[in-house]
């Protein structure tokens, strides 16, 4: 089964073709950051407006690219939230149009979903059941993730994202929008003893988290020290620090109260290399199961989406000609996927025969 | 010739299906759920008349001005459409199909869609010899007593949501010359169906990548 995956929730358009078989066929993303910077973030009607001059031109580049004409195409899947509603629905409409003048099924995919399902895409794809931390520009969760759709929502955060608060420090230090991997870079010079931020809730318990403060106290120290580059290259390595232990902390309580041994992170932030080294580690020390999609798939990509959809469709679901987005969509609604066995591998003999 | 027309512009919804003269359709006043009929209505029209989409020559669509979302959601669809099908494709204005609807009325329309934040969108247009409404001007998108209508009209009519919101202010502007006016006006497929052909026939197709919307109001980052 070849699927064609769409993604136009916030930001980029990303375009994806997996094939069930031969695995990812083409991918393509375009990103609109250099339109939105001088804003200082997303403009939702500006980010509509230009999925709707990319989707098409992006669709023919993946058929292009893997060699495909349209009817090699056997299912679409895209983003239909949560997210920016006008995005959402520029691509859903093209999704679920194409799909009805091809003839084929189409499936809405849940955005954070798609995320925790990428480090499916690679090599060595993790089992079920696992723990996912999904941490983004607009999500810091932790889930048990039983089979894909099976999901129990274990802590997320009560105020910004691990994304955001990434975001605004970077702003508070000129670094840019979205500052998250300036920061990152720049935490990389920066002196890990000069100073100590909070790590916010890991003194109670739960797995809930809570980034703002963590921002306030960024900017707090800044006020007070001195504008000098070693200093703020020392404040992104006190924030960095305070945010990747919290996320380990936390991600442990989430193991140890569920037993499982498997962790998956997702989302834009675990493209961060602090996070995936500090999580490394930690799984050679406690003998834990760790996975990251590839870089280029933590952020948004089409990938994710066809990936996802390629399940979701394999199990018969998909959409009726009325079709939705969801700027809001608690994962915990979504339908349960029967996935036997586990892993890809074992799923390919079983479809194969 | 037979052609698939589709309007999500306002708060209405419609799909028709013009072969040879004659049109079968669906339209439906409702806000916020386009997303939810456009597609069932187009597979509505192509059922009844037996048609699949292959054996159509061409596809309609209302490409604004009007609600942005609703003005993307047709856009997408007729790309979606498009693409599969490589049909030949006929943008037609929202305001040219409210004219389009009330045309018989004067020898002018003035169309307006209430464009929120206290202004409009307009186009004025007059029938053609063949009953085809052709745009006077530009469309604009102004304060309702910005609106200008030529010395040279002698007798007009106006049509849309534009005229509901801003009655005293448009019929002020229109003065002796206005003959009557439809707030409960919306544009319908119906009409972009008919305008589409006659654009078709004069070689009013675009290409792929030009099926894009007309919102008139630019400045969206304020
Ligand atoms: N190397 C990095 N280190 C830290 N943060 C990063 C890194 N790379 C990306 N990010 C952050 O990831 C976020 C973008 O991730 P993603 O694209 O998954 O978010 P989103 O799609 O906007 O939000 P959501 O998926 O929750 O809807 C941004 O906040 C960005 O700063
Ligand atoms: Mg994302």
């Amino acid at each position: 089964m070849r699927v064609l995956g769409i993604e136009t929730s916030c930001d980029e358009t990303g375009i994806a073709i997996y094939d069930s078989d031969q695995g990812l066929l083409a991918h393509v993303l375009y990103s609109q950051v250099d339109m939105h910077e001088c804003y200082g973030g997303v403009v939702p009607e500006l980010a509509s407006r230009d999925h709707v001059r990319r989707v098409i031109p992006l669709v023919k580049t993946v058929l292009s690219d893997a060699g495909l004409k349209g009817r090699d195409i056997d299912g679409i899947a895209y983003t239909a939230g949560p997210g920016l509603i006008g995005a959402l629905l520029v691509g859903v409409a093209v999704g679920r149009s194409l799909a009805y003048a091809w003839g084929i099924p189409a499936v809405a995919i849940h955005h954070m979903e798609a995320h925790l399902l990428a480090p499916m895409l690679e090599d060595n794809p993790p089992m079920f059941p696992f723990i996912a931390l999904l941490v983004s520009g607009g999500h810091t969760q932790l889930v048990e993730v039983k089979q894909p759709g099976d999901y129990r929502m274990l802590g997320e955060s009560m105020d910004d994202a691990a994304g955001e608060a990434f975001d605004k420090t970077a702003k508070l230090l000129g670094l840019g929008y979205p500052g998250g991997p300036a920061l990152a870079k720049l935490a990389e010079q920066g002196n890990p003893a000069r100073f100590r931020f909070p790590r916010p809730m890991t003194d109670r318990p739960g797995m809930d988290f809570s980034f703002s403060g963590l921002k306030t106290y960024a900017l707090n120290t800044i006020t007070t020290e001195d504008n000098d580059p070693q200093i703020k290259a020392d404040i992104a390595r006190a924030f960095i620090d305070a945010v990747v232990d919290t996320l380990v902390i936390k991600s442990l309580r989430a193991m140890e109260e569920t037993g499982l041994r498997t962790l998956v992170v997702a989302g834009g932030v675990s493209a961060n290399r602090q996070l995936r080294h500090r999580l490394g580690e930690l799984s050679r020390q406690i003998g834990a199961l760790v996975y990251f999609p590839r870089p280029e798939f933590c952020t948004d990509n089409g990938a994710m989406i066809a990936y996802a959809g390629f399940l979701r469709l394999q199990a018969g679901q998909q959409e009726s000609l009325s079709f939705t987005a969801r700027s809001r969509w608690p994962m915990e609604e979504l339908q349960r996927v029967r996935y036997p066995g586990s892993g890809i591998a074992s799923w390919k003999q079983d479809t194969s025969g | 010739m037979k052609l698939l027309a589709l309007d999500t512009s306002t708060e209405a919804c419609s799909a028709a299906l013009y072969v040879n003269g004659e049109t079968i359709s669906r339209f439906e006043l409702a806000p916020r759920r386009h997303a939810e009929l456009i597609l069932p209505m187009i597979d509505d029209v192509l059922s009844e008349a037996e048609f699949s989409l292959k054996q159509l020559d061409a596809l309609g669509f209302g490409r604004g001005p009007g609600a942005f979302t609703g003005v993307r959601i047709a856009t997408s669809i007729t790309q979606g459409l498009a693409f599969a099908t490589d049909l030949p494709v006929v943008p037609v204005s929202s305001l040219a199909a409210l004219a389009q609807g009330t045309k018989d009325k004067a020898d002018y329309i003035i169309a307006a869609i209430d464009a929120r934040m206290r202004e409009i969108y307009y186009g004025i247009y007059r029938i053609n010899k063949q009953g085809i409404v052709e745009l006077n001007g530009e469309e604009h998108v102004c304060s309702p007593d910005k609106v200008n209508i030529p010395e040279s009209i002698t007798s007009c009519y106006g049509a849309g949501t534009g005229w509901l919101h801003y009655e005293k202010i448009l019929a002020g502007r229109s003065e002796k010359k206005l003959l009557g006016f439809d707030g409960d006006r919306y544009p319908n497929a119906i009409d972009i169906a008919t305008l589409a052909v006659a654009a078709f026939n004069q070689g009013g197709a675009v290409p792929l990548d030009r099926i894009l919307p007309v919102y008139l109001r630019d400045n969206v980052t304020g």
